[in-house]
């Protein structure tokens, strides 16, 4: 049994611990509403972007001269894998998950005797991935510190990733990020983005029986567009990931808030009975130190 | 009798309203566009959209570069980045020409895309200086 005041330090130290973790969900919450407000905000350009590509792509897929960044480079060998996580834990699971998938992935390639690059975005998914695939790591980013992220972010990314692939390095690239389904619910997502996938069927613009002019011709807009494309489809991912994390921390310190309350109770409860236990003690102590006179 | 005009960079929708006519700075000349224009889509240069009502000039942005999608009924322009006018500022257009310049000197000039985006970047300094303040 442990002394009463043994028991007294152990309470205030999981009421502290569960001040913090209801102050870190509070936080959370609100960097979570943030985070959605920007992926919504961010939605408008990338629907009309689509709506482009659409168009473009209808009329230049054919072209043997189509840009490598829509067609790949015609082989499947090396593959880039860019995991997106967060630079900070105590999220649950968010990051784990995103570095398991990650890694069954590359092993997946690699027992198909394909080449494995890693691109690693956020800090932590970098370090999961160091202990065992640290050869293949070809470069990392980390946002620590920062307050949000920013679309030059996206296309810092997608910059390297064009480099790699016109350097002729790498012939597929797949993002694995955390979609953000709900706030208790994130979805670890694989989505290639090299070569592009076909922009989404939606409904076509209505011209009236009239084709679109390009000025100044497709292939030039194209050259154009799908960079930009690239960094918007990271730019998404990297958004819904920022949400999940959000999401998935919340989750987290709501558990850990809850799991520390469970924790005082029994823990008061203990000392109450080893405190009650005292009292008697010392009156049969009297009661029976009063009989012996 | 009017173009719905939408201006949306990647972070956010930036203006959305009805115009009764818009110029915007198209790679190969400003394009004036009115209802009932013909389907296009063009790329943009650095330089600044003039939203019109009647004659006059209502609003004015400066974009650095982008595309737009014209149909007979709107007109959606996809910006990098937009500002308006008023917020350009000559310096930051002298900085950023010094880069550009430089970054021009540096460039592979037997890649033609290459040594295009570095000619684009020039341009769009030398906008920024004409139009600042």
């Amino acid at each position: 049994m442990p002394s009463l005041k043994a028991l007294r330090t152990r309470i205030n130290s999981v009421k502290s611990t569960q001040k913090i973790t209801s102050a870190m969900k509070m936080v959370a919450a609100s960097k979570l509403r943030r985070a959605q407000q920007q992926a919504e905000a961010a939605r408008p350009y990338a629907e009309r972007m689509e709506r482009m590509l659409r168009a473009l792509a209808a009329s230049v897929t054919d072209s043997p001269t189509a840009p490598k960044l829509l067609i790949g480079t015609g082989q499947d060998k090396v593959h880039l894998l860019i995991p997106v996580t967060a630079d900070r834990g105590l999220a649950g699971a968010f990051n784990t998950n995103v570095g398991r998938a990650t890694r069954n992935l590359a092993r997946k390639l690699e027992a198909e005797g394909k080449t494995v690059k890693i691109l690693a975005v956020g800090r932590k998914g970098r370090d999961y991935l160091k202990r065992e695939l640290a050869s293949r790591i070809v470069g990392d980013v980390s946002y620590a510190g920062r307050k949000r992220i920013d679309f030059t972010d996206a296309q810092d990314i997608a910059t390297r990733v064009t480099a790699l692939l016109q350097g002729g390095e790498i012939d597929v690239a797949t993002i694995v990020y955390n979609r953000f389904k709900s706030v208790i619910a994130q979805i670890v997502t694989e989505q290639q983005i090299i070569p592009a996938p076909p922009p989404p069927e939606g409904e076509a613009v209505d011209l009236g029986g009239a084709t679109y002019e390009f000025e100044p011709d497709e292939e030039t807009i194209l050259a154009k567009l799908l960079p930009q494309a690239l960094a918007i489809q990271v730019y998404r991912s990297l958004l819904e990931s920022s949400a999940g994390e959000h999401g998935a921390r919340m989750t987290a310190m709501d558990n850990a808030t809850r799991n520390a309350g469970d924790m005082i109770k029994r823990l008061s409860q203990n000392y109450n009975r080893a405190r009650q236990a005292n009292i008697t003690k010392e009156l049969i102590e009297i009661i029976s130190g009063a009989e012996a006179v | 009798m009017a173009v719905s005009l939408e201006i949306v960079s990647p972070e956010k929708l930036l203006l959305s309203r009805p115009v009764d006519m818009v110029v915007i700075p198209g790679a190969e000349g400003d394009i004036g566009v009115l209802e009932g224009h013909t389907p296009m889509i063009v790329t943009l240069r650095g330089g600044t959209i003039d939203l019109y009502e009647g004659d006059k000039i209502v609003e004015q942005l400066f974009v650095h570069g982008g595309f737009a999608e014209v149909t007979p009924e709107r007109c959606t322009v996809l910006a990098n980045k937009a500002v308006p006018l008023g917020e350009v500022k000559k310096a930051e257009g002298e900085k950023l020409l010094a880069e550009a310049e430089a970054g021009y000197e540096a460039a592979d000039k037997s890649n033609t895309a290459i040594e295009d985006e570095a000619l684009d970047l020039i341009q769009l300094a030398r906008s920024m200086i004409d139009l600042g303040h």
